[in-house]
């Protein structure tokens, strides 16, 4: 066997070594990803998508929790001031900058998520009796985040703002959350 | 030593097919040769591994009764308690077992600290360590969530949503391990199965663990290496029989709260079935995560990373600067006992544990004499992280050690290598 036929051997060796070694580690990669999807929420659990909320019985000042996805969603109708005092806020003031009137469809009818934005718990403030925080919104126990009457973080470990799901007004009184 | 002679003939029968008892022998008999100056610091590696075998024992026997899902599993709990015949033995001892694993494997990290077990040529067995205390506190989580209180739920919320600080895909993570869009029944299922299967996974490390022990030996309280035979006794009956003594006496502590104060480390909220729309006002983790809770708690908003993000960072490099530790020590002495100012350093290092532990137990607003939580926390995680990255390689350079004695049988002897006599 001449040089050059030995060194083609070679190259054609190297070629088929490589060519099998990024063709076993597609198909590996391409064999685990079922067993990490499968982790994924399921097709039932995807399917409990929406909730139905009738906002007649719930009066100025009031709040109540709905179940959504298996998340608290609070639902507050708004008092006046707790609206004046939210649209008076400065841009610049606030941690994670958005207009109230960019979190809310109409301004009585404040819709968010209940879960705290800094490790899932949920703040207090739904009922007249729980603390409010230093903004008169909600106030997280855990570790401290105090929400304004928009939901803003205001102040606390929190990153970002209650987040308000997507909604639509099914009727003036009922609301179809997701 | 492999060529130990056997008598009985089924013995021999087996061991020329599989050594089994040499291998056996060679690992905790009288063919594994053992420093004979190990004191009772030494005892706790045999403690914690005979506490591994309990656990999956009373583990195995719980989950026969009970139901993972979220409808029956607070249920199945309380009816272990009150129906299973002896139910609540098992639970207790598997509840307490947890508390005293962990406390019996920091015991054994502080002796390795002292001692200096992790140094050349005993890296790997350190790190796989490391992997050991991880693996074990993700199956002591895990554990925590399945009886479906109050606690576990909102301790699987909180610490599933640390990952949600990734940036980009922390979200899809978060969606990934709850199956669903907040801790629920897809959770729970999981959780279950990951608890059985972890403990398993230790024991496979811990084989590992051992394996890498045997090959240089056990280090000792001097820290010199074995020299010859005159250093070494047999583990067997030496160290068997210490190490069973040793099991006594942590027995009779065990025991004491598995019979007596079988609630002390748990918290009485744990008793109230899982509420998805209820925060308990005081979310605490169980003792042994209190350090790593309050350097989670303590970091603030650094530059462009969040506070969120940080406070994650920091709470898995807590565990994880031990890896590098191996190499952040340059001293060549290994035992405290002849580095002057490491050891007073270890037990400052030691206190502010503590501290750590302490701070994760209160409320990050809660003020302590005029100095509010926060700032101790601050100070206590800095300080603990200062420790393995500036002090540890500063000490092992500056300091100038005190002459070890020459081995360990002349430590013994007062003499030097006539320990053979």
């Amino acid at each position: 066997m001449s040089e050059t036929a030995s060194s083609d051997d070679k190259t054609r060796r190297d070629f088929l070594l490589l060519s099998t070694i990024a063709v076993g580690a597609v198909g590996s990669g391409l064999a685990v990803w079922p067993f990490v999807d499968s982790m994924n929420p399921a097709a039932d659990t995807l399917a409990l998508s929406t909730t139905e909320v009738d906002l007649e019985p719930i009066e100025e000042g009031q709040s109540i929790t709905v179940v959504w996805q298996g998340k608290p969603v609070f639902v507050r109708h708004r008092t006046a001031e707790e609206i004046k005092a939210a649209e008076a806020v400065a841009l610049e003031d606030l941690i994670d900058p958005q207009a109230d009137k960019d979190r809310v469809k109409k301004s009585e009818w404040l819709i968010m998520v209940g879960i705290c934005t800094h490790l899932g718990c949920i703040p207090l403030g739904q009922k007249a009796s729980d603390p409010k925080g230093e903004f008169g919104g909600w106030f997280c126990p855990c570790h401290g985040s105090h929400y304004d009457t928009s939901g803003r973080i205001r102040k606390g470990p929190a990153p970002k703002n209650l987040p308000v799901p997507a909604y639509q007004y099914l009727t003036d009184t009922t609301v179809k959350i997701g | 030593m492999s060529n130990k002679f056997y008598e009985n003939p089924v013995i021999k029968w087996i061991e020329y097919r599989l050594p089994i008892f040499s291998f056996i022998d060679e690992s905790v008999g009288s063919g594994y040769p053992t420093p004979k100056n190990l004191n009772y610091w030494w005892n706790f590696g045999s403690l914690a591994g005979i506490v591994l075998t309990i656990m999956i024992v009373t583990g195995i026997v719980l989950a026969m009764s009970y139901t993972p899902h979220v409808d029956y599993a607070f249920e199945s709990v309380e009816r272990i308690m009150r129906d299973v015949n002896y139910g609540w033995l098992m639970r207790y001892i598997h509840m307490n077992g947890g508390s005293m694993f962990f406390l019996l494997v920091y015991i054994h990290m502080f002796r390795g600290l002292y001692y200096g077990s992790y140094k050349e040529p005993r890296e790997l067995l350190w790190i796989i360590g490391v992997f050991i205390i991880l693996a074990m506190m993700a199956t002591a989580f895990m554990g925590y969530v399945l009886p479906w209180g109050q606690q576990s739920f909102w301790a699987a919320t909180v610490i599933t949503n640390l990952f949600s600080a990734v940036p980009l895909i922390g979200d899809s993570i978060v969606t990934w391990l709850w199956g669903g869009f907040s801790v629920d029944n897809p959770t729970l299922n999981r959780f279950f199965s990951f608890h059985y299967l972890l403990p398993f996974v230790i024991f496979a490390l811990v084989f590992v663990h051992l394996w890498a022990l045997h090959v240089h030996k056990s280090n000792n309280p001097i820290g010199v290496d074995i020299k010859g035979p005159q250093d070494t006794i047999p583990f067997h009956p030496y160290y068997t029989m210490k190490d069973l003594y040793g099991l006594g006496v942590f027995m009779i502590f065990f025991m004491f709260f598995v019979f007596f104060a079988p609630n002390f480390f748990a918290e009485p909220d744990n008793y109230i079935k899982a509420n998805p729309l209820v925060t308990p006002t005081h979310i605490v983790p169980e003792w042994y995560f209190l350090p790593a809770y309050a350097v989670l708690r303590a970091v603030p908003d650094i530059w462009f990373i969040s506070a969120k993000l940080g406070g994650v960072i920091a709470m898995f490099g807590f565990t994880l600067v031990l890896l590098l530790l191996p190499w952040l020590d340059r001293s060549p002495v290994r035992s405290a006992r002849f580095r002057p100012i490491y050891r007073q350093f270890f037990w400052v290092f030691f206190i502010d544990c503590i501290i750590l532990g302490w701070v994760g137990a209160n409320t990050p607003d809660a003020v302590f004499h005029g100095i509010p939580f926060l700032w101790i926390g601050r100070a206590a995680t800095v300080y603990y992280f200062a420790h393995f990255l500036i002090l540890i390689p500063l000490i092992s350079i500056l300091e100038k050690p005190k002459m070890p004695p020459q081995s360990i049988s002349a430590a013994v002897t007062g003499t030097a290598s006539k320990g053979a006599e």
